[in-house]
Formats: C-alpha cells, sequence, structure tokens
C-alpha cells in the first residue's frame, strides 16, 4: 500500500470530504455532551444561540476572535516561511506590556497620532521578542519551536514580576494589574452596548494586507521563495537573512499587535490572564486556514463562535466550558484529516 | 539449449491514462552486455523498478534463468540474482569496504560474523573482476570511481549474475570509465550478463553486444552494438534525425570573467581553491573539467556570487568583486545555469511566472514599489516558454511538474534573455535526453556568437571536446593552464583529471596480480 498525492481533486470529493468532516466534528461533539451527561440537541441549539443568538452574542464572537485574527495571521506568515512561532503568546503579551507601559500617560501626544504610534510600540515589542528566537534559528541552527515556546513562560513570569511589582497599579486596592492607560488611547467601540471595539477592524485590515503581500509583492514572492527552497532562493540572489528578519518582525508584530489591540480595546490594563491562551489558539487558527492569510478571519470567527457558544451551553446545562477547547482541538484533528484525504490517495 | 538469464515478457506499465512500458518483451543472453537506450521518460527507469519489484507490472511476468520471478518483491530480485548498481551510491560512508560489503548478508542473531571468510570472498571476486578495492579503507574516504566498485561488488558478493548498471559513468573520469568497462568485458567472458543503462551513445556502442533502444515506452528496436553507428542510434532514440550542432570560428574579446591567484574558504564540504588562475574571454567557450569534488563547486560559487575570493582577485567584466553578492552577479550580466536544478535552479512549488522573474526582482519592468506587476511577469514567461519551446501547460503551472529538459531550458531562458556577457553554465545537460542536450548546446553556442563568454563545469569531456575553444582541468582544488582547440589531446586531459587515489588503486591492482 502506498501514499501518493493526487494530480487532480474531483469537486464531488471536496464537497463529500467538506460535508463528512462537519458531520464528523458533530457526532465526535455529541458524543462529548452525552459523556457530560447533558441532553445532546437541546446542547447544540444552546451553543448556536449563544454563539449567533443576538446582537449581543454576535458581537462577542467577534470581540472574541478579534486577537484571534491577528495571532493566527502571526502563526501563517511564520509558518509559510518555515519559522515555527509557537511563541505568539509571549509576544502577545510583549505587545500588551509596551502599550501598558507608554500609554498610562507617558506620551504626550495629540489622540490622533497617540494611538497609531502605541498600536506600533506593540507591534514592534511583539516583533523584538520574536527576532531573537528568529536569528538563533537562521544563524545557529537552534530549534526554534523550544525557543519560542520557552520564551511564552520567560513572559509570563516577567507579566507577573512587573504587575506584582514596578508596574503595579497603586490604586488597585493590591490586585496585581498595571496602571490603566488614559482614556485617549482607547480604541472607539464599533457597537453601543457591547464590547465590540475597532480592533477587528485592524485585525481584518491586518489579514487583508498580508494576503496582498503575500500573493501581490515582490516580498511575499521573496518569503515564499526561500520557504520552499533556501538553496534557490539564496542562488536567485535573495537575502534569505533579510527575509528571516522581516518575516519575525511581522509575525511577532502581528501577535505584539493583538496584545495591543486587546489592552487598548477591552482592558485598558494588563493582568496576568489577559490571554486565554490566544497565542496557542492562534497555532490551531493558522492550521485550519491552511496558512491562508484571507481565510485567519473565517476560521476565527468559526473558533470563537464555539468558544462564546460552549459558554452559553455550560451555563445553561452545567457542562463544562472545557469542552469547547476539546471541540477546538477535535475540528483542528478533522480538518488535517480531511485536507489529506483530499490532497492525498492511497493506493495498493 | 538455448536459455535466457532474463526474458522479460510483454510487460505493460500504466500510470493513469500514461503507458509508461507498452508491451516490452526483451532478452538477455548468458555472458552478454545489453545496453539500454532511451530518452528521459522513454520508460527505462519504470522498467528497472519493475525488474526488481519495486512497482507490480499491470501485464506480462519476467523469467529468470528460465524460472518466473515473483512480481513486486524486491527480496525475489535479489535472490534469483539480480544486482542494481544506482547512480547514487548507497553505502555508509562511516564503514570500511568490507564492512558495506557485509552488511545485511549475515543474520542479526548471529553472535559473531565471519568476516575473515568475507574478506576471502571479497578479495577473490575483486581479483576475478579486476576490481580492486581496499577492503579496510573507509568508504568516505574513497573516489567515485572506487565507491563504484565497491557497489559493484557487493551486488557480486550478493550472488548476483545479472547486473543492472544505472548511468555508471555520469561520475567518473574517462580513465575510470575505461576501467569499469575492462571489468564489464570480464564479468561477460566469466558468464554474467549486464545491462548498462546510459545516455552516452558512443560508450553503449563501446561496450554493449547488443542494443536495445525504448521510446515513448516501447521497444523500437534491438540492435547488434557492431550494426549501428551513433547517429542512427540517435535517431532510432528520438524518432527524428539529430545533428549536434557545428561550432564555428569566433575570436577571442576582452575578458568577462577572471581569476588571479585565487584562493578559497573550504568548508560545507567544498574543497577550496588554491592560487587558480582562470580566464573566460568573450566570444569563448572555456570547459573547466575535472572529477567531482576536486574545487568545481569552489569556482562555481565564485562566479555565481555566493562566495567571494579569500586571496587573490575576482574580476567580471574587468571590475574586482570584493563582496559575494548573488543579485550582484546577475546585475553585472552573468547568466547562471547552477548544477542541480531541482536544489538551485527554480523553486519548485512557485508557478513558472514566479520563477521566471525571481532574479528579476530589482527590475522596474516586474516590481513597482513593491508590488508584482503581474501582467508583465506573465507576458514575460509566455515569451520564454514560446522562445525555448518549454513544453508546459502555462505560466501558472507548477514548476515541479516539468521534466527535467523543460525545466532546464526555463533555466536557460531566464538566463539568455536578459543577453548575458558571461554564462556560468553547471552541468547543464547532466541527466538530459539527446533532443534536450542538443538544443542546450545550441544555445550555448548561439550566446557565444552573440559574444557572451562561457564557462561551462562538465564532467563529461565528450561535452567539453564538443563545444570548448579552451579546455582547463581541475584537480585538487588547483586550476590547470587552458589547452587551446580546437584539436585536444585526450590522453593528456585524462591523465590530469586523475588524482592521487586513483593512481594508489590501479597500482593495488597491478600488485595484486
Amino acid at each position: 500500500m502506498r501514499i501518493e498525492p493526487r494530480d487532480h481533486r474531483p469537486a464531488l470529493l471536496v464537497v463529500l470530504g467538506i460535508s463528512g468532516a462537519c458531520l464528523l466534528m458533530l457526532l465526535l461533539g455529541s458524543l462529548l455532551i452525552m459523556s457530560a451527561r447533558a441532553p445532546v440537541w437541546a446542547s447544540w441549539l444552546a451553543l448556536l444561540k449563544g454563539a449567533f443568538g443576538s446582537r449581543l452574542a454576535i458581537s462577542e464572537v467577534l470581540t472574541r476572535s478579534t486577537p484571534l485574527i491577528l495571532t493566527g495571521l502571526a502563526c501563517a506568515v511564520a509558518f509559510r516561511a518555515r519559522l515555527w512561532n509557537i511563541g505568539a503568546e509571549g509576544q502577545f503579551y510583549a505587545g500588551a506590556l509596551t502599550v501598558a507601559a507608554l500609554g498610562a500617560g507617558m506620551l504626550n501626544l495629540p489622540a490622533w497620532l497617540l494611538v497609531p504610534v502605541l498600536l506600533g510600540a506593540g507591534a514592534l515589542g511583539g516583533g523584538l521578542y520574536l527576532l531573537g528566537p528568529a536569528m538563533l534559528k537562521h544563524w545557529c541552527n537552534v530549534d526554534d519551536v523550544v525557543t519560542t515556546l520557552l520564551l511564552n513562560f520567560v513572559m509570563l513570569l516577567l507579566v507577573s514580576l512587573l504587575i506584582q511589582g514596578p508596574m503595579r497599579d497603586p490604586m488597585s486596592m493590591g490586585w496585581p494589574q498595571t496602571e490603566p492607560v488614559i482614556d485617549a488611547v482607547m480604541l472607539p467601540k464599533l457597537m453601543s452596548q457591547t464590547r465590540l471595539h475597532a480592533g477587528l477592524a485592524i485585525a481584518l485590515g491586518c489579514a487583508l494586507l498580508i494576503a496582498l503581500v503575500e500573493s501581490r509583492s515582490s516580498f511575499g514572492l521573496q518569503r515564499r521563495a526561500v520557504g520552499h527552497n533556501p538553496s534557490a532562493a539564496r542562488f536567485a540572489g535573495i537575502s534569505a537573512t533579510r527575509i528571516a528578519i522581516w518575516t519575525a518582525l511581522w509575525s511577532g508584530g502581528l501577535a505584539g499587535l493583538a496584545g495591543a489591540v486587546e489592552v487598548m480595546g477591552l482592558r485598558g490594563y494588563v493582568t496576568g490572564d489577559l490571554s486565554p491562551g490566544f497565542g496557542y489558539t492562534g497555532v490551531i487558527i493558522a492550521m485550519l486556514a491552511r496558512l491562508h492569510p484571507a481565510v485567519v478571519p473565517l476560521a476565527s470567527f468559526l473558533v470563537a463562535a464555539i468558544f462564546v457558544g460552549a459558554d452559553a451551553m455550560g451555563r445553561a446545562f452545567n457542562v463544562p466550558s472545557y469542552i469547547a477547547d476539546v471541540m477546538v482541538a477535535l475540528s483542528l484533528f478533522v480538518m488535517l484529516a480531511t485536507s489529506f484525504v483530499l490532497t492525498y490517495r492511497i493506493r495498493r | 539449449m538455448l536459455s535466457f538469464a532474463l526474458a522479460l515478457h510483454g510487460i505493460t506499465k500504466r500510470f493513469g491514462s500514461n503507458v509508461a512500458n507498452d508491451d516490452i518483451s526483451l532478452q538477455l543472453h548468458r555472458g552478454e552486455v545489453l545496453g539500454l537506450l532511451g530518452e528521459n521518460g522513454a520508460g527505462k527507469t519504470t522498467l528497472i523498478n519493475i525488474l526488481f519489484g519495486h512497482y507490480v507490472a499491470d501485464t506480462g511476468h519476467i523469467e529468470v534463468f528460465g524460472q518466473r520471478l515473483a512480481a513486486g518483491s524486491p527480496r525475489a530480485a535479489i535472490g534469483a540474482g539480480i544486482g542494481l548498481v544506482h547512480q547514487h551510491f548507497t553505502l555508509a560512508p562511516n564503514l570500511t569496504v568490507l564492512d558495506n560489503v557485509m552488511a545485511g548478508t549475515e543474520s542479526l542473531w548471529r553472535p559473531v560474523s565471519s568476516r575473515r571468510k568475507a574478506r576471502e570472498k571479497l578479495h577473490a571476486l575483486s581479483l576475478q573482476f579486476g576490481l580492486a578495492v581496499e577492503p579496510d579503507a573507509k568508504v568516505a574516504r574513497l573516489s567515485v570511481g572506487e565507491r563504484q566498485r565497491v557497489e559493484i561488488l557487493k551486488s557480486l558478493y550478493r550472488g548476483a549474475r545479472i547486473l543492472v548498471l544505472d548511468e555508471p559513468t555520469a561520475v567518473l573520469t574517462p580513465i575510470e570509465a575505461v576501467s569499469l568497462f575492462e571489468a564489464l568485458g570480464r564479468m561477460a567472458a566469466e558468464g554474467l550478463s549486464v545491462i548498462l543503462i546510459s545516455h552516452k551513445l558512443d560508450e553503449v556502442l563501446r561496450v554493449s553486444g547488443r542494443v536495445a533502444i525504448l521510446r515513448a515506452g516501447r521497444v523500437v528496436a534491438v540492435r547488434a552494438a557492431h550494426s549501428v553507428d551513433r547517429s542512427a542510434l540517435a535517431e532510432l532514440m528520438v524518432g527524428r534525425r539529430v545533428l549536434r550542432p557545428p561550432r564555428q570560428e569566433s575570436r577571442a574579446g576582452e575578458p568577462v570573467l577572471k581569476l588571479d591567484k585565487v584562493d578559497t574558504r573550504g568548508g560545507r564540504g567544498t574543497r577550496s581553491l588554491s592560487g587558480a588562475d582562470l580566464v573566460v574571454p568573450a566570444r569563448q567557450i572555456v570547459a573547466l573539467v575535472g572529477v567531482a569534488g576536486n574545487g568545481q563547486r569552489a569556482v562555481i560559487d565564485l562566479a555565481c556570487g555566493l562566495a567571494a575570493p579569500r586571496a587573490g582577485i575576482l574580476e567580471i567584466n574587468g571590475r574586482t568583486i570584493r563582496r559575494a553578492s548573488a543579485a550582484g552577479m546577475h546585475a553585472a550580466r552573468v547568466a547562471r545555469i547552477p548544477e542541480d536544478r531541482h536544489e538551485e535552479g527554480v523553486v519548485g512549488d512557485l508557478r513558472l511566472w514566479e520563477n521566471g522573474i525571481l532574479e528579476d526582482l530589482d527590475d522596474p519592468r516586474f516590481v513597482r514599489l513593491g508590488w508584482l506587476r503581474l501582467r508583465a511577469a506573465r507576458t514575460q514567461t509566455a515569451r520564454l516558454i514560446a522562445d525555448f519551446d518549454i513544453r508546459c501547460t502555462g505560466t501558472e503551472q507548477r514548476t515541479r511538474l516539468l521534466s527535467g529538459g523543460n525545466m532546464q531550458k526555463l533555466i536557460i531562458g531566464r538566463g539568455l534573455d536578459a543577453e548575458p556577457r558571461l554564462i556560468v553554465a553547471c552541468q547543464p545537460t547532466r541527466g538530459l535526453d539527446e533532443g534536450a542536450l542538443v538544443d542546450v548546446h545550441t544555445r550555448l553556442l548561439q550566446a557565444r556568437q552573440r559574444g557572451a563568454g562561457v564557462l561551462l563545469i562538465t564532467e563529461d569531456l565528450d561535452e567539453a571536446l564538443a563545444l570548448a575553444d579552451r579546455i582547463v582541468v581541475i584537480q585538487n582544488g588547483r586550476v590547470s593552464a587552458p589547452m587551446m582547440g580546437p584539436r585536444y589531446d585526450v590522453q593528456r586531459i585524462a591523465l590530469m583529471m586523475l588524482g592521487d587515489s586513483e593512481t594508489r588503486a590501479t597500482s593495488q591492482l597491478d600488485h595484486a596480480h
């Protein structure tokens, strides 16, 4: 028995494969719900209603997907150039901390300038945090999975050091959190009486921009050339070092931007639980989107809907909301299996 | 009674709609050398894979010494006495010759291995067939020719009585090739049967008793070697008349590439140059010949902008180059045809048009303010496809789907389109069939006629003799003084190409007699 790539993909197979994947997802999810001793049909309904049932629900899904779009893009951009950035979580906090440090009154700029400057600073913070591992990989061949992953824990410890020490808000009544940023820094709301903020527009704009850069720009072509065949790219006169630096800055920058947007759009300050694993979920989203920047927002909406919906389901039927995590993970596996079936065939 | 060593009966193999082998029947006598010729894609590789059980034929069967061979089992093929010597060797470089030969022949459960017996057997075989090797030498230290001998001995040690050699001379010096042919002759005399797969028509004619020609999956002819000549074979292979392009007179111009006492750093497994002098004038083809691994890579890296000299002077078009820059070389109108098409020539996963402009990403024709000008890029590649007769489905095709010859045409087209002043052609026809080879040679000669200087780095001496105005030999990191054409002392060139290890092995063989 051998496995070989398909020459072409029949349309029927694609339709069957995708609908089969959805069915399999529903089936596995139902088993999970059953194992939590909840009514299956009613639970699914509660999940759907919780995610799409009201204006508030939809705004919540969009709010939740905003940082996910950015971390998902961060991972997609890196993975496409074979930089295995598992450290979006750390870069997210690097961006958030930068904004918290500069935005609490330290910079005195007019409002129209302050917001872009802080967004840029947050992105730069995240980008620089990835630059180290990327250069270690480029120059010394140090495994980037290990370094980026470990730097997440370094960053988490740094965050807890700062929010309990030098950056602790004196007015927080002892809670470990940073001083809130000034009001001028906060992003405008997109819908009244919801948490949805302009960060969504920023994230969608980034997705569009990156999709264009990847397919239509000289930089994107060079990045793809280096990603697929570094020695041919070198022979053609493309500097791999330049590409590696820019890839790290882009990828880390997007994750840092996610942190900046989360602080400037929602919280206003940094705590140790600012991110419920946005960085790690970004890896899943990038994979779900098959590394296509334009598909990343869709994958983010899907994952955010599962999270938000599962929260509602949990409240209604007392099902642990961890089920959402398992479902997201399952969807990744089902998607990988589907894309395998669509790309390869098995011959005897 | 006449019985065949090997008989193929009506072998057919389809891949989808493509018929790779179409009703192939062939017989191999005992003590015979059969040349197997065919262009790329004619079905040679498929046939060999079926013979060795890597593929199962759709119809037809194989008999070895009158016994039917089980299909789809490499073990059965080896057991029946078939041995394959691949173009790419399958030796463990950190083990000795003896260990490599013995590897896999003894059960893992045996408490002790009988090395003494194995050594005697290996010695006997190497005497019998004139294949001198040193049993205790580490394979890593052996020359390519010696490694090939080990590879052949490995098959013989396992009791092979039918030996299949896939492009065996592609990596050898002319003298190594002659000694290989002597060994093959001796094997045939001892009753072994040999199938020799090759692109080089002359050597197939020299060594084989009969020649079988495959074209488009069919056996189009089986001829006695003495009854055909080179051009008849080429015509049978390609299916039309092919003529090697004639070389016209051309007077040397200003130097476009000059190395003056250049030393390079070694490393990355490349041999460094020491005190290398080399001049490539405009309107001339200079061939750099030598056994693989004697410093060619260092010359290529210098001329392609991947490395800078450690000492000495490198000049392109009269300007001194101090920093390695592939993009800079391209800007100085140096067309570069890399050694390995897949590894360095193209990015297989990109589309044709993307590879077509990959070297021109600073060119305002194709890039404006960092954004690609898609229409211009596609038009450019469409023009290359038309001008260089690249067979493909269009500019959007993934480049890795091209055949070797068409991929090479894309690379050469991309390089020659900018009317280069220097062309660095590294093994430009390696693995190409006769038709594509003639095409590449014609293009190089045309470029020379237009005024370009060509540095041709090749291991194929015939190619150098056919094209070069001057030949230089590289050996152990040293570049010889140029020999001027059009007539060359082939014997002398061959001797100059030889390394120390080869003389050692030859003298040892004499000693053993």
